[in-house]
């Protein structure tokens, strides 16, 4: 950990060893220095200077104050544009605050910039943006990397000290798996944890937002803040967050860590299989039960959330249409030719393909044989993991199924982009808890990640099981 | 094939987005072979399986029908892309 951590920040901070103006300098002097890796989408240093201004003028006590953190561009923000990375929203200037961005300014942060992402957070390499790739900062030079995706804007962020932590949102591992590729920790909380309010919808029974950080325990202190009920999302949970931070305890003596036999999968590389081996063995030294466990539906996960998250996607982007907001065609000469132009100018390839698709399964004549096909599977998928959850208290496995792989190598194939998410995506359907924290390297000297699967609403368990591996990799 | 020219025609009315004939041509391609795909979801056996439409564990809370006012009419025409005397405008809907 040679990066300040965002807890040892907060101790300058408040011993006065750094003041919050030179604390952000240095991330603004960083950012500016690593224009090129393309992290945001929306950048603007008066606006951070201006963020100081304020905050040095307030002299009430708040959690965060004044630490420097970085947003996914899909989370509505009233100081900077919101664009979900499409040209549809180029030009889109919310009037209103998404809860998470809120109750990061009530606690005092400080918003960096917006970053990129996969274009409405449909992607698993940040390259279908219309403002263009990420590169991931482990890149070596003339060799660009991807850095996942789709928040593969704010695993960059992170991993390449622009920031403290970052907002991202999952959908089916749009947290875990960048984390995975760019070496920081990422947790996607529980389905309902955290408000979806002004979160640009994708796939609404899917969506959660989340965190990346540099360090587990950095993790637990931003979850605890954004998590909370909210009425204006009605799928938000009523439930305790408790303080995260302060309950992490690294013993895991007794406990019961199961290991999923259907994610050993043909052409995982071995460096892969290796670490995960490995984690296993760093648990059970530590008194961890190991338990071998079935997650028989496991591999029919990718297709049932590749009929679910498109059925839904092409529902919830009916509402870009030129009217209400965001870019309008000029070719209008009738309402239909202006909805018609409008989606077909403002939306890009992957967008249109998941749209059609999902329209296509949601057709009459078609409904049964796919939507409802894929929500009777996923039952079946969130039944192994209540099942698998009697026996144990966690689940590991490793986040991707291979490290950073270069830009634009799988963006021709759909399926082979979409095998990306094997590991994430069964939790996902099942609403689960899971954090990617970095374990061991490849061959070449990239990161790889190890998936810690929790039970409804158990972050705590998660965190303990992360911490702990962690705290044994160090 | 699933997909054929009359098809992804009338999908992508129904999406409203219009698509030139290479689009179609590559959509054609890329939609038969993700339904290929997806359709190994046959193998399993789902029946008298409840759908899953929801996996929020929490019940739904109500709230108190209460009015509030949060946002002004000017506020919610900031972002349109043509707006005329307090209302969204579009091209002419009536001959």
């Amino acid at each position: 950990m040679s990066k300040s951590s965002l807890k040892q920040t907060l101790k300058d901070l408040d011993t006065k060893k750094i003041s919050i103006r030179e604390l952000n300098q240095d991330y603004l002097k960083r950012i500016k220095e690593k224009d090129n890796l393309n992290v945001f989408i929306h950048f603007s240093e008066e606006n951070v200077l201006k963020q100081i201004d304020n905050l040095e003028k307030d002299n009430s006590a708040k959690k965060l104050k004044g630490i420097p953190i970085a947003i996914k561009d899909l989370f509505c923000t009233k100081s900077m544009p919101t664009t979900a990375a499409s040209k549809i929203l180029e030009n889109f200037n919310p009037t209103y605050e998404s809860f998470v961005t809120q109750k990061l300014l009530d606690e005092g942060s400080i918003f960096v910039g917006k970053t990129n992402l996969d274009e409405f957070a449909m992607g698993s390499a940040t390259n279908t943006s219309f403002f263009g790739n990420t590169i991931n900062p482990l890149s070596k030079e003339n060799e660009p990397l991807a850095p996942g995706g789709s928040s593969g804007g704010s695993a960059a962020a992170v991993a390449a000290d622009l920031c403290l932590g970052a907002t991202g949102t999952d959908t089916g591992g749009s947290i875990r798996q960048p984390a995975s590729f760019c070496g920081v920790v990422g947790i996607k909380p529980t389905y309902g944890l955290c408000s979806r309010w002004g979160i640009a919808a994708f796939a609404s029974s899917l969506d959660q937002a989340g965190i990346f950080s540099h360090n587990v325990e950095d993790a637990s202190i931003l979850l605890q803040s954004i998590a909370g009920f909210d009425l204006r999302d009605s799928t938000s949970a009523k439930v305790d967050i408790p303080n995260y931070f302060e309950n992490l305890d690294d013993d895991l003596n007794g406990k019961t860590v199961g290991i999923p036999k259907e994610y050993s999968i043909d052409g995982t590389p071995m460096e892969i299989s290796q670490i995960w081996e490995d984690a296993i063995k760093v648990l059970e030294k530590k008194g961890v039960k190991i338990k071998n466990i079935s997650l028989p539906h496991t591999k029919y996960a990718l297709p049932t959330y590749y009929i679910i998250a498109p059925a839904e996607a092409s529902s919830n982007l009916a509402r870009y249409d030129g009217v209400k907001y965001g870019f309008r065609s000029d070719e209008i000469n009738s309402l239909d030719e202006m909805y018609e132009n409008t989606r077909a100018q403002g939306f890009g390839k992957e967008v249109k393909r998941r749209i059609l698709i999902g329209t296509y399964v949601l057709s009459a004549g078609y409904y049964d044989a796919y939507y409802l096909k894929a929500q009777k599977v996923r039952k079946l998928i969130a039944d192994d993991f209540n099942k698998a959850f009697k026996e144990c208290d966690f689940i590991v496995t490793p986040t991707a199924p291979s490290a950073a792989f270069p830009l634009n190598e799988k963006q021709n194939d759909p399926i082979k982009m979409y095998l990306n998410d094997v590991f994430t995506v069964p939790a996902s359907l099942a609403g689960l808890p899971g954090i990617s924290i970095p374990f061991g390297k490849d061959k070449n000297n990239l990161p790889l990640g190890i998936q810690i699967l929790g039970k409804h609403f158990d972050e705590q368990q998660v965190f303990n099981a992360a911490v702990s591996l962690e705290r044994s990799y160090e | 094939m699933k997909i054929d020219k009359n098809t992804i025609n009338k999908i992508a009315r129904l999406s409203r987005i219009k698509l030139d004939d290479k689009e179609s041509e590559d959509y054609i391609k890329d939609l038969n072979s993700i339904l290929d795909w997806v359709e190994q979801l046959n193998e399993v056996n789902t029946e008298n399986v409840e759908p899953l439409s929801n996996i929020s564990s929490s019940i739904l809370p109500k709230r108190e029908d209460v009015s509030n006012d949060t946002n002004s009419s000017e506020e919610i025409l900031e972002n349109a892309p043509d707006k005329l005397e307090g209302f969204f405008a579009v091209p002419k809907v009536v001959e």
